[in-house]
């Protein structure tokens, strides 16, 4: 089918099969947490119905066609890249699940909200990943940032909780108004919001003739299309926590439930990446070899580029000082957002390929590290590194586990996150030229200096002596999930030949026009 | 036996793995049967001595079956790992890997025996921390068979990507063996190392990077995988040699204003430098030492510092020979700063081991003038020296070890007159001092005089500034040697006895070596000769 031959609404229904699992799932747990609202074991079923519900959307995605699509009128799109994406938050979503399920933050009376709102998450995540018009980018974006409001305040009675929700509310709103200015500049200079529209016309406006024959004088338009990009930036870079839209991040991070912390460090950054590729790598870019090369006279790559070093560095050079392990993870997460700017920097099949590989693995790394951040704090009630003094001797599997996923942070061979790293490096250093290298330092230097509070933890946790001897024991649960990010790590760490062959096959399967 | 040989350097970087995986096995087992803790650690340390002695056998059948005189790797072993990249499991041993492998294969035999507890610690009459040997047993054996892997593997890989690995692969179990086990300041000595090594080697990641990128094939270097597919780029060590002779890399985009050679030199040679340790990169060394147990000083100076010296050779010398070239001098500068300064020092230390420490600081400098000389007979002391530094550094290493465990302290002024109360750890010790000072006859002369000799006519002012440590040398070492065991006795060691079995089992065999190749360099000289030799005339431009 050719692309362009846009499928109609009630065509574009069976490309939109995990979506419509979802949104059946949402709405299904809601009644179900009605249903059980009293019964005393309402864990289970919940559990069991929340799993049913992703196991379901699983399949939907697997079973969903494979060939470039434009849906809905050209709102949404059905391509590899969005199907990666979707993966990525699907499992996400499920290793949350398997936190959430075990975890005291949540009592239980309200799981089945939480897991309810966790689904319509998922669902504005996916729409991020597949959305073509800037338009359905926003509200696909809008749907996230809301539930994920109401879900950092999910602990109504906790101050810092609250808190968290109204930050997260305040600077949510001011980044997404932002960005929707931007959307609207675009509009007022092209006519469309439509990414794979907006192409051409990009293109037509850089090359000079648009300029003369609508705007006439090119210095304000230039300016204006600027803005417009740093503007899209916006909503986009706080979904990333990317420097200057990261400030949020601490607070929120330190002040919601665990699990959700967990998930709002990998989901939505995922999600927001997802946009930045499809924007940039679609509206801005032509695809000449293995090349995005950028069609318009912003600046883009370079943008991203100062962006990543600024990030990088502010995330890592703060996180030294940290103490409180979630704030400390929210530091990082920042600087990881900052380490998967260079990607986009890069603007190559590389690039955004090793955007999508480091994703995969900063899944399980990231999501790991908050699983025994859940877990040490449920059984001995605090955050900070002094309760993980000695840890190896009260809990030597977790311990073990959590050094590794500390170590594939930093970047260590033959973890998994030296994969990432070495993607991104390379992504760089195979574009070459001064700035490409100088880029490429920073970002060097930068996962040595991350070492050092990683490895606080772990200097913590292995060479500390325990404050008591008592042991400490975890759900089987937990064990399993720890176990299988550790198996993740260790096999894309020794491995990656897979993983290059899909993130190449998502990246170039993005629908451009 | 023909499965043995062709796959050989495998084994050898696999068995300790084996050891490692067995022990944590014993461990697992201990959990669900119930074995009392005794057994355990008694059972790791027959895994890690019976998992060491596999490599160190099969390092001696590579030295017996090795041929010096024929050019290009043996004992190859070459598959494909990532394809996408290129990136190989290429392994073998040429010149200058063999001597490196055997010698790492034997020192950290040496370490696991040093690693067994011997006699009465303190600790077992209830005072005193507990000796190291007997905390966390299986923990500490496998993260020391891990780190045998991880050095064989550097030493052993063909692939710069493959080398990577491995060399990063050392710091974690390095990190931990200070940390948990080493002395009262070892957390601090374990994240200095570790960040030292890291930061150099973050660097080295990205010079191997643009080096890969750089790389493409050459009308008489065609670039191909082992099962015959053509690249693009490489990461093959040999191959990058071979396109470094033929110039490859004069015809890059010059970087940050600099020619890409010379980037990419410093990026690789900053990594290199740290491990050697290169003044002024060397102030993690003293840190890691005086913290470390003395088996882990023992590998620390035995072997991690040849990786730096190894590393230089095998890959800014290799791969690229015009930078080599240009940095030569700067090289050699450096290198008698190291020997100098590092001798200096050495006569302010009041601490044994650190005094042993800075005399490694001093004696790697004649490692780095060798090459810099870039001379066959230069090149060739430089790794002799590694070689001897080797075998006399873990010497060295464990005879401080042998006097802390008796009198739990290293004051070179807290001691006197022991050579009346232990004569046989007087006469190791004098042995020990003798061949590092370079005395004829010992092996640490032969290397330092093919040191001298090689770079004599390329750099006469600087081999006549660094000739002077050879003084100083002796000065630290006599005076050392006359504050400890000349004198009178100092009252409070009338009672300490001499060198025991377990340590006569690490001593002997490398004061034998010492004095064996003193008299017969040839024996691993005749590894290297041809490969240096060929090197060096890439380097000068002759071929």
């Amino acid at each position: 089918m050719n692309p362009l031959a846009n499928a109609q609404n009630l065509a574009s229904l069976a490309y939109f099969g995990p979506e419509t699992v979802l949104t059946v799932g949402v709405l299904s747990l809601f009644v179900l947490d009605l249903v059980w609202k009293r019964h005393p074991k309402r864990v289970v079923p919940l559990t069991a119905a929340m799993a049913v519900v992703l196991l379901a959307s699983a399949v939907a995605l697997a079973i969903s066609p494979l060939q470039p699509v434009a849906l809905f009128n050209r709102m949404i799109v059905s391509d590899g890249l969005g199907t990666f994406f979707k993966w990525i938050f699907l499992a996400t979503a499920a290793y949350t699940a398997g936190i959430v399920a075990h975890s005291d933050e949540i009592p239980s009376e309200r799981l089945g909200e939480f897991y309810a709102l966790l689904l319509a998450i998922l669902l504005g995540m996916d729409l991020m990943a597949v959305s073509s018009d800037l338009l359905m980018v926003y509200l696909s974006l809008e749907l996230v940032s809301m539930v994920s409001y109401a879900l950092a305040g999910f602990r109504k009675h906790d101050s810092r909780s609250t808190e968290a929700a109204l930050k997260y509310v305040i600077y949510g709103g001011v980044a997404s108004g932002i960005m929707l200015f931007g959307i609207s500049y675009l509009y007022g200079l092209f006519g469309t919001t439509d990414l794979m529209l907006l192409a051409p016309k990009v293109r037509a406006f850089s090359g000079g003739l648009f300029l003369q024959t609508t705007l006439g004088q090119s210095p304000a338009a230039q300016l204006a299309m600027v803005v417009a990009v740093v503007f899209v930036l916006a909503g986009v870079g706080f979904k990333m926590a990317v420097a200057p839209w990261h400030m949020w991040c601490p607070d929120v991070y330190e002040g919601a439930p665990t699990p959700f912390t967990a998930f709002l460090s990998v989901g939505p950054k995922a999600a927001g990446f997802a946009v930045a590729v499809r924007f940039f790598g679609v509206a801005f870019t032509e695809l000449r070899g293995d090349a995005f090369v950028n069609t318009t006279t912003v600046p883009w790559p370079a943008i991203l580029g100062i962006l990543a070093a600024v990030t990088m560095t502010l995330g890592n050079l703060t996180a030294l000082g940290q103490t409180n392990l979630k704030r400390l993870l929210a530091y990082s997460s920042i600087a990881h957002a900052g380490y998967l700017l260079m990607g986009l920097a890069a603007a190559s099949v590389l690039g955004f390929q090793a955007v999508l590989a480091y994703l995969a693995i900063y899944l399980f790394m990231n999501l790991g590290a908050f699983l025994v951040v859940t877990a040490i704090a449920q059984r001995t009630g605090g955050e900070t590194i002094a309760e993980y003094r000695g840890l190896i001797k009260r809990a030597p599997f977790t311990a073990i586990a959590f050094t590794i996923f500390l170590f594939s942070l930093t970047g260590l061979p033959p973890l998994a996150g030296f994969t990432g790293k070495y993607l991104l490096f390379a992504a760089l250093l195979e574009r070459g030229g001064g700035w490409y290298v100088a880029l490429a330092v920073v970002g060097a230097i930068n996962s040595a200096i991350s070492l050092y509070y990683y490895a606080r933890v772990v200097k913590a946790m292995v060479l500390d002596k325990p404050v008591t001897e008592a042991k400490v024991a975890m759900p089987g649960t937990y064990g399993f999930l720890m176990l299988g990010s550790v198996a993740a790590l260790f096999l894309f760490g020794l491995y990656w030949t897979p993983l290059y062959t899909v993130t190449q096959a998502a990246t170039r399967s993005m629908l451009r026009q | 036996m023909d499965a043995i040989q062709t796959h050989l350097l495998s084994y050898m970087i696999f068995s300790p793995l084996a050891g490692a995986t067995g022990i944590l096995l014993v461990l697992a087992l201990r959990r669900l049967i119930g074995f009392p803790q005794e057994q355990v650690d008694r059972a790791a340390r027959m895994l890690a001595l019976v998992f060491s002695a596999i490599p160190l056998a099969l390092g001696l059948w590579l030295w017996a079956r090795f041929d010096g005189g024929a050019i290009g790797p043996q004992f190859v072993e070459h598959a494909v790992w990532i394809r996408s990249f290129g990136i190989e499991y290429f392994i073998g041993a040429d010149g200058l890997s063999v001597a490196m492998i055997i010698l790492s294969s034997l020192i950290s035999f040496i370490a696991t025996i040093a690693s067994m507890p011997w006699f009465i610690h303190d600790d077992e009459h209830g005072h005193g921390p507990v000796h190291f040997s007997k905390r966390m047993v299986p923990g500490y054996l496998s993260l020391l068979l891990l780190l045998e892997a991880a050095m064989v593997g550097v030493f052993a890989s063909l692939d710069f990507f493959l080398f990577y690995v491995f060399w990063e692969l050392m710091l974690l179990p390095m990190y931990f063996l200070i940390g948990i086990w080493g002395g009262p300041r070892k957390e601090y000595a374990a994240i200095k190392f570790f960040l030292y090594t890291l930061a150099g080697s973050v660097l080295m990641l990205l010079a191997l990077i643009g080096l890969y990128y750089a790389s493409t094939p050459m009308p008489n270097v065609p670039l191909r995988l082992v099962d015959g597919t053509p690249l693009q780029h490489t990461f093959n060590m040999l191959s990058l040699a071979q396109l470094g002779a033929h110039h490859l890399w004069e015809h890059q985009a010059p970087l940050l204003g600099l020619s890409f050679a010379r980037v990419v030199w410093i990026g690789l040679f900053i990594g290199f430098a740290i491990k050697i340790p290169m003044f002024p990169f060397h102030t993690w060394l003293p840190d890691a030492h005086v913290e470390a147990p003395t088996p882990i000083s023992v590998i620390l100076a035995g072997v991690l510092l040849k990786m730096g010296g190894y590393g230089i050779l095998r890959v800014n010398f290799g791969i690229l020979p015009e930078a080599t070239r240009y940095f030569a001098d700067a090289l050699a500068i450096f290198g008698t700063i190291n020997i100098v300064y590092g001798a200096f020092v050495c006569l302010a230390q009041k601490d044994l081991k650190k005094l042993i420490a800075y005399s490694s600081v001093s004696h790697m400098g004649f490692v780095l003038l060798g090459m810099a000389a870039l001379t066959p007979q230069a090149l060739s002391g430089a790794m002799l020296q590694m070689w001897t530094h080797g075998i006399v550094s873990a010497m060295l290493f464990l005879i401080v070890g042998v006097i802390y465990d008796r009198a739990h302290h290293r004051e070179i002024e807290g001691f006197g007159g022991l050579a009346a109360r232990l004569p046989e750890y007087t006469a190791l010790m004098g042995l020990a001092f003798f061949a590092s000072m370079g005395l004829p006859g010992l092996c640490g002369f032969i290397s330092e005089f093919m040191v001298f000799q090689g770079a004599f006519p390329v750099y006469r002012t600087l081999t006549i500034v660094s000739a002077t440590s050879v003084i100083l040398t002796a000065s630290y070492y006599l005076w050392t040697i006359q504050r400890m065991f000349l004198g009178k006795l100092n009252e409070k060691y009338k009672e300490l006895p001499d060198v025991n079995w377990r340590e006569r089992l690490t001593l002997y065999p490398l004061g034998a070596l010492a004095i064996f190749f003193g008299f017969y360099p040839q024996a691993i000289l005749g590894t290297f000769n041809r490969a240096l030799e060929a090197m060096s005339h890439t380097l000068m431009g002759r071929f």
